[in-house]
């Protein structure tokens, strides 16, 4: 047992930051920091700064692009960004789309595709859910019908996260109605062009534009852009569902999350004191702290085991939901770190001119309320549950 | 011992529901919320006309109400009904303009014609009266005020202004006209109205230059009328969410089937019954001496059980719980920011810790 990182892990640590150091701009430190929306300008012009050093696609093997990391050094660029306030990496060509086109594509999707993830030709996003089929996804009913080389699809995605960035999007479809719901599946790529296609935004709770509908009419595909075989897209999406594993506990960010709310506690008084001293908020802190403490230790003893199949499910279910869990409640602190302070919805007008709060915690309501979705995306924590159980038991 | 209201109380209760209900939907709230000045004045004066305002202080101030229960009541329905008129601010200036004997205030406030709020908190002393810095500048008649109050709610559109400052003897309470300071009003994030303040030799009238025991008792009043607030908006959000598990259905059923989630609404929901327990209690205690142990162990209650609530709520709809257009999203909103108003559960906690103790 060795909890130390290797002389080569702290070279690459050091390389890393200083990296971040010369590359990363105080304009974008300081929307990072205000949990600001970045533009889709700001996120392309991260990306091309991540691939110009070939850093981009952290979970590419080399001959597609990638830097060839292994799990450590990929938790290592992890940490650093999220403490650098580095933008996030758009998930959805990256660490999406890619990994499945290099387990299930043909060559020809291959070299067509990727190479345009990694250049920012295309941005991605993700058409899984739909109204009536979120935790059940096998549910799903949006159809495609074969036409000659074509697929006709017809039907509703939804919750579709910066679908008006981008133009493409990859599908769960549809193309059979025999047997069990997961057996007529398939996974194809459209472009967001193709007419018959409509976006419409779906506005947040607190306020913010991230997520949309995509209506589907008589949209006519080539069927050379289905991934895989028909009818089994279900084995992709359960693919997808454990392959990314690295960052589903959010580490980094909750670390830097943390970070800042201490600083803010420091900033701002209690009883003519700063928060920081007082015992009581105080201990809900280092409770926080100590949970996260010991997730980042779970994290990389679970990344360094090389876990296939259920104990791979189990795994990434266990880092998803607690990992959620210790970042909302970080989230819930940094409110309650305000006071009454917290309470303006945060225009520009509150944030530039009155200055209520702190300007990088003038969003933490604002943050708080967003991050509830964390519980909920990406297969909610009460699915995750269920996926340990079923683990558990045999079932 | 009786747990029902009294025939006015439950008058006025019942048409207050039907006029939110009627009168207040969603859309309408939601879009009266978030645009200046962040209510409906039309509203304000249906209201003030329904008698709601009438029923925050006692028939001798020129009201006809005036107890915990009274208040209780009318904030419950406010709640039910995510109302974002500018009530609690008003609520505290009545108040406190009831305890000084300024029968033309309370009159015009009661009668809708006139809406004022109270300047308390300052960016140094979100919470604690000790902490109030702004000092009331000469004495009797010439008093001027400077330095900024922040997070005023309804100072953003208030005709009066009462101002919270330090002097020689203690606290001080003052009026300003809004027209003599800068006030710069905004939406807050669950909707409704709030300002700042700022005060530059602003020329203020001296309404009492002992105001501590009234400041507090006001206060209190206020503590009290968002626990009560918070009981309406949890009802509210436990209906909401068992039809929505009725209705909503996965895996070839409804999710209200999955133990995993009615566990959960069950324990929720014993919480929102201790919370409704709690409220009952602290409003029973609203002109007792031990008031403030009570007030502070209702909210920090209050506090914890909404907490648990909204963020349930929410979870358990899924993507639609997290979205604007869905109403229990903006109930779940207001129950969550208004543990920060006048004291959160952890101030709460630390006012209930001290004053047991004492
Ligand atoms: C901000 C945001 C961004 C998103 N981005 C995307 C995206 O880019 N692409 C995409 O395809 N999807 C996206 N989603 C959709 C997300 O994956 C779904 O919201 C999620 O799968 C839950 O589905 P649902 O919303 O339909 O809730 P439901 O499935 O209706 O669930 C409602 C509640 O019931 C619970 N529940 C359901 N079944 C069970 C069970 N068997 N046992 C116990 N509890 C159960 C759920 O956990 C939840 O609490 C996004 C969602 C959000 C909120």
């Amino acid at each position: 047992m060795d909890l130390n990182f290797t002389a080569e892990e702290d070279a690459f640590r050091a390389e890393v930051r200083q990296f971040l150091k010369d590359n990363l701009s105080d304009e974008i430190v300081a929307k990072m920091r205000g949990m600001e929306e970045l533009t889709k300008e700001d996120l392309e012009n991260w990306h091309a700064t991540l691939q110009s050093r070939n850093w981009l696609a952290a979970g590419w093997p080399v001959q597609h692009g990638g830097p060839g990391w292994n799990a450590t050094q990929r938790h290592i660029f992890d940490e650093e960004c999220s403490a650098a306030n580095a933008p996030r990496i758009v998930p959805f060509g990256l660490g999406m789309l890619g990994p499945v086109l290099l387990k299930f594509g043909t060559e020809e999707q291959k070299a067509e595709i990727l190479p345009r993830i990694l250049d920012g030709s295309d941005w991605w996003c993700q058409g899984y859910s739909e109204p009536g089929a979120g935790s059940d996804l096998a549910s799903l009913k949006t159809k495609a019908e074969r036409d000659g080389d074509d697929y006709i699809i017809n039907g509703q995605k939804t919750w579709t996260t910066l679908g008006q960035f981008a133009n493409k999007i990859f599908c769960l479809v549809r193309t059979s109605s025999e047997g069990k719901p997961q057996e007529g599946i398939s996974f194809v790529l459209v472009d967001l062009d193709t007419p018959g296609i409509e976006m419409r935004p779906i506005r947040l709770l607190e306020g913010g534009y991230e997520v949309n509908e995509v209506f589907f009419t008589d949209v006519r595909v080539p069927v050379a852009n289905r991934v895989g075989e028909e009818n089994e897209g279900w084995t992709i999406a359960k693919y997808l569902l454990t392959h990314e594993r690295t960052n589903i506990a959010g580490v980094g960010a909750s670390t830097q999350a943390l970070a800042e709310l201490k600083m803010l506690a420091a900033k701002v008084s209690r009883k003519g004191k700063p928060l920081s001293i007082d015992p009581i908020f105080m201990a809900k802190v280092a409770e926080t702290e100590i949970d996260l403490e010991a997730m980042r230790i779970t994290n990389l003893r679970m990344l360094s085991a090389d876990a296939t199949g259920r104990e791979a499910g189990t795994v990434s279910s266990m880092l998803k939901i607690k990992g959620t869990v210790i970042r909302q409640s970080i989230n819930d602190l940094a409110r309650r770190a305000l006071g009454p302070a917290a309470c303006p919805f945060p225009s520009e007008e509150v944030i530039g001119n009155l200055a209520v709060a702190p300007p990088e915690a003038a969003r933490n309501a604002a943050d708080y309320f967003n991050n509830r979705k964390l519980s909920i995306f990406g297969g909610s924590n009460e699915i995750q549950r269920n996926i340990i159980t079923k683990n558990l038991f045999g079932a | 011992m009786d747990f029902t209201h009294t025939e006015d109380r439950r008058m006025i209760s019942d048409s207050l529901r039907r006029y939110l209900a009627d009168q207040y939907g969603i859309e309408h709230r939601n879009q009266a919320a978030y645009e200046a000045p962040f209510h409906d004045t039309g509203k304000w004066a249906e209201l003030a006309e329904l008698g709601i305002l009438g029923a925050l202080v006692t028939e001798d101030q020129g009201g006809f109400g005036g107890h915990g229960f009274d208040i209780a009541v009318v904030f419950e329905e406010l709640g039910r009904g995510l109302c974002p008129e500018p009530v609690l601010g008003n609520l505290l200036a009545l108040r406190l303009y009831a305890a000084l004997g300024q029968t033309e205030r309370v009159d015009a406030i009661i009668a809708g014609t006139a809406r004022a709020a109270v300047a308390v908190h300052e960016t140094d002393a979100f919470v604690d009266l000790d902490e109030i810095a702004i000092t009331a500048n000469g004495s009797g008649d010439s008093v001027t005020l400077t330095g900024r109050k922040s997070v005023v709610y309804g100072g953003n559109s208030a005709d009066h202004i009462l101002v919270v400052a330090k002097n020689a003897s203690g606290l001080g309470l003052y009026e300003i006209a809004p027209g003599d300071a800068e006030v710069m009003g905004y939406a807050m994030i669950d909707g409704g109205g709030a300002a700042e303040v700022i005060l530059e030799n602003t020329q203020a009238t001296t309404l009492s230059e002992d105001a501590r025991g009234i400041i507090e008792a006001a206060l209190d009043a206020g503590r009290l009328a968002l626990c009560a607030e918070a009981v309406g908006i949890m009802d509210v959000l436990r209906d909401t969410v068992k039809d929505y598990l009725l209705q909503r259905q996965q895996f070839g059923r409804p999710i209200a089937l999955f133990q995993a989630l009615q566990h959960r609404l069950v324990d929720f929901s014993i919480e929102i019954e201790q919370a409704r327990s709690i409220v009952i209690l602290a409003a029973s205690k609203l002109d007792a001496e031990d008031r403030a142990l009570h007030i502070a162990r209702a909210k920090n209650l209050i506090g914890r059980a909404g907490k648990l609530v909204a963020e349930e709520a929410i979870q358990m709809h899924g993507g639609i719980g997290m979205t604007w257009e869905y109403g229990a999203s903006h109930y779940a909103k207001r129950l969550i920011m208004l543990d920060a108003q006048l004291g959160d559960t952890e101030d709460q906690l630390r006012t209930s810790m001290e004053l047991a103790a004492a």
